[in-house]
C-alpha cells in the first residue's frame, strides 16, 4: 500500500536538488529544437510542460543504443580478455508516464530471462522512477487495454498526480521511500483525493485477453500481409518502443584487438532473421510485423505471464507511415 | 472526373489492379493507402498533407505482385517515377500516374513523355525553409559544419527509416545489411552514424530527387535531407543535370562522355 503524500512545486524544487546533491542525475523530458526528449535537467522549471509522451523511450537509461560488453588484444598467440565491470549513472527519471514505467519489466523479463544480464542490472540497481500521471492523452495511447492506466502504479518507485496542489505523491517503494528520505520535509500527508478524478479518461478499446487467446489461430491469416502492404520495414517502432528488447551483438575487430558491442536491433528489419545460408523464415513484411504483434501479445504472454506491450502509442507516433498499433490490434481482435 | 471517380473506373475495369494514393488514418493525417478493389476506391483522399511519396512504394516485391498500379501523382512521385525509369527500375506501362488538375480533375499520365511535360511547369522542389538551411550549411565553416552534423547524428539511432522511406532506397541489398564484408559499422555510435550517412549521401548524390521523405521519416528529426539535397544540388553544378526531370537520364557519376571538360579523366 502506497504512502500518499502532497507534495508542492517548491517541494519538487528541493527534492531536485537533493537528488543532485546524492551524486544522481536527473533525466526528464524537455523541449529542445522543437523536440520533446528525455535530457539531464537540474531542476523542475526545465522540465517540458505540455507534452504527452516524448519521442524516444527510457529504455536507453538501462538498455542504451549502443554498449560494449567485452574488448581484447591478441599479442603472440595470447589473447588478453578485458571484462568491462559495467559503469552506471545513478539515474533518477522523472515525468515518464505510467505506461513506459511499467515497461521496464517487459525488458527485465528478457534480460533476467536465464542469464542475469550485469550490464542491465547494474543501470536498473542504479534507476529510480518518478512518473507523472497523464491529465492528457491522444488518439495513440492505449494503456487501459493492456491492463494499464493513466494512474498506473506499475515500475514506478514514485507517480506523482498533478493537483491543485502541485502533486499527489504515491511512494511506492524501497527505492522511492529512499527519495522520499531525501527531502523528508517537502512530503506532506494527503488528504483524501480522488485521484481518478484527476487524471484523463482512457476508456478500454479492445479485450486484450481475447485477442491474445485469438492469434495462435490467426498466424496464417492474410490479415498481417495486408496489413503491411504500407510498413516500408524501418526500425522506428522498435527503436522508441519502451519495451522492444532485441539486441543485435557485433564484433569490430581488426588483428590485435577487438570489441564486442551490443546495439538494438529491430525485428521489422529483413536482416534480422537472415539466416548464413541465404534463408530467411520471415521472408517479407507480412510475416515480419506479425512477428512484431505476436510477439508482445503472443509469445510475453506465453514466455512470461506479461504482455510485451504497454500502450504508450510511441510507436503509433513515430512511424513514418502510420502503422497504427491499436488500429491494427483492433482489426485482429474483430476479424 | 475526380481521384474517386476515376479510382473507381479503372479498378472496375481492370485497367490497373490497385490504386496507390491516401487515407485518413490517426488524428485524420492522410496516410499511404492501397485500394484494390472499386469498392475501396471512395476512402481515397487528396489535399492536404498527402505529402508522402509514394513513389517508394513501386519498386517494393508485395506492391509488384499487386499488378498494374495507378499512383496519385504529386510533382515528387513522377520526379522519382522518371527517376526509377531512368535507372531501369520501372518501365513506362508498369505505373498509371495520375496527377490533379487545379479544380481536383484527374489527369492521367500515361507516357513518361506525359509526365516530364507536366513537370516541366513545377516550380522548384526545395522549399524556402529547407533553402534557407542549405544557404545557412554552406555559409559555415567546415568545423563549424563538422560540429552542426556531429551533434545531429549523435541522435541517429540506425532505424533506417531515412533508407525505407526513400524512393530511390531500392536495392535488395544495402550496402549497410553487408556483413562478409562488414563495409560499415552496424551500431549506432559515433563512427557507425557518419559512416552511414556519408555512403547514403554518395549513393543518392545525382539520383535524389529532392522530395525530403528521408528527413520526414526521421523519428528523431535529424535533417538528413539536406545531405542529400546538397549532393544532388553539387552534381547539378558540376554537371548541369537534375535527378527525377527525365526518364532517359545518364547518371552523372558513371558516365563518361568524350567531350568532357576535365582533362584527368582522359
Amino acid at each position: 500500500m502506497a504512502d500518499t503524500y502532497q507534495l508542492s512545486s517548491a517541494s519538487l524544487d528541493a527534492l531536485f536538488t537533493a537528488i543532485q546533491g546524492d551524486g544522481r542525475r536527473i533525466l526528464a523530458p524537455t523541449d529542445r529544437d522543437g523536440r520533446t526528449e528525455l535530457n539531464p535537467v537540474r531542476n523542475p522549471g526545465e522540465v517540458a510542460r505540455d507534452y504527452i509522451q516524448t519521442t524516444m523511450s527510457a529504455k536507453a537509461a538501462v538498455f542504451p543504443k549502443v554498449e560494449q560488453l567485452l574488448s581484447y588484444t591478441l599479442a603472440k598467440g595470447q589473447v588478453d580478455l578485458v571484462d568491462p565491470e559495467p559503469q552506471a549513472v545513478p539515474t533518477v527519471v522523472f515525468g515518464i508516464r505510467p505506461c513506459e514505467a511499467g515497461g521496464f519489466a517487459a525488458l527485465d523479463a528478457v534480460f533476467n530471462w536465464d542469464t542475469r544480464d550485469k550490464f542491465f542490472n547494474a543501470r536498473l540497481d542504479q534507476l529510480a522512477v518518478i512518473a507523472v500521471g497523464c491529465t492528457r492523452r491522444d488518439e495513440a495511447c492505449f494503456c487501459t487495454s493492456v491492463g494499464g492506466g493513466p494512474g498506473s502504479v506499475k515500475g514506478s518507485d514514485i507517480l506523482l498526480t498533478p493537483w491543485s496542489e502541485g502533486f499527489l505523491a504515491e511512494v511506492l517503494t524501497d527505492k522511492g521511500r529512499a527519495l522520499q528520505a531525501l527531502a523528508p520535509k517537502g512530503f506532506i500527508p494527503a488528504p483524501a483525493v480522488d485521484k481518478a478524478a484527476l487524471l484523463v479518461d482512457v476508456p478500454a478499446a479492445f479485450d486484450q485477453p481475447a485477442l491474445t487467446a485469438k492469434l495462435p489461430a490467426l498466424f496464417d491469416a492474410e490479415l498481417w500481409g495486408n496489413q503491411a502492404l504500407r510498413c516500408i520495414g524501418c526500425g522506428a517502432c522498435a527503436f522508441v518502443c519502451p519495451t522492444c528488447v532485441c539486441f543485435d551483438l557485433q564484433e569490430e575487430a581488426d588483428g590485435q584487438s577487438g570489441r564486442r558491442l551490443r546495439s538494438w536491433d529491430s525485428c521489422g528489419h529483413s536482416l534480422f532473421t537472415l539466416h548464413a545460408s541465404g534463408h530467411n523464415p520471415r521472408a517479407n513484411q507480412g510475416a515480419r510485423w506479425r512477428q512484431r504483434v505476436y510477439h508482445k501479445f503472443s509469445y510475453y504472454p506465453d514466455r512470461y505471464g506479461m504482455l510485451g506491450c504497454v500502450g504508450c502509442g510511441k510507436c503509433t507516433r513515430a512511424c513514418p507511415v502510420d502503422m497504427n498499433l491499436q488500429e491494427h490490434l483492433l482489426e485482429a481482435a474483430r476479424s | 472526373m475526380d481521384l474517386n471517380e476515376k479510382a473507381k473506373q479503372l479498378l472496375e475495369a481492370g485497367t490497373v489492379q490497385a490504386v496507390l494514393g491516401f487515407e485518413p488514418g490517426t488524428h485524420g493525417a492522410p496516410r499511404p493507402a492501397f485500394a484494390r478493389g472499386a469498392d475501396q476506391a471512395a476512402r481515397l483522399v487528396s489535399g492536404p498533407g498527402c505529402d508522402q511519396n509514394l513513389a517508394s512504394y513501386v519498386t517494393r516485391a508485395p506492391v509488384k505482385r499487386l499488378g498494374k498500379l495507378a499512383v496519385l501523382a504529386t510533382p515528387k512521385v513522377l520526379r522519382a517515377l522518371l527517376q526509377l525509369m531512368a535507372e531501369r527500375q520501372i518501365q513506362e506501362q508498369d505505373v498509371l500516374p495520375l496527377a490533379l488538375d487545379a479544380a481536383g480533375q484527374v489527369v492521367e499520365l500515361a507516357t513518361a513523355q506525359a509526365m516530364e511535360e507536366h513537370l516541366a511547369l513545377e516550380p522548384d522542389p526545395v522549399s524556402t525553409q529547407d533553402r534557407e538551411l542549405l544557404d545557412r550549411l554552406g555559409r559555415m565553416t567546415r568545423a563549424e559544419r563538422w560540429a552542426f552534423w556531429q551533434g545531429e547524428l549523435s541522435r541517429c539511432v540506425k532505424c533506417y527509416a531515412c533508407r525505407s522511406s526513400c524512393p530511390m532506397c531500392y536495392c535488395e541489398h544495402c550496402t549497410m545489411d553487408c556483413n562478409r564484408p562488414q563495409w560499415v559499422p552496424v551500431p549506432s555510435h559515433a563512427l557507425g552514424n557518419l559512416e552511414y550517412h556519408m555512403v547514403r549521401s554518395m549513393h543518392l548524390a545525382g539520383r535524389c530527387v529532392q522530395c525530403g521523405d528521408c528527413g520526414s521519416a526521421c523519428p528523431v528529426g535529424i535533417p538528413v535531407h539536406l545531405l542529400t539535397f546538397n549532393a544532388e544540388q553539387t552534381v547539378h553544378a558540376q554537371f548541369g543535370q537534375r535527378a527525377g526531370a527525365s526518364a532517359k537520364l545518364d547518371y552523372a557519376l558513371s558516365t563518361f562522355r568524350p567531350d568532357d571538360k576535365e582533362n584527368f579523366i582522359r
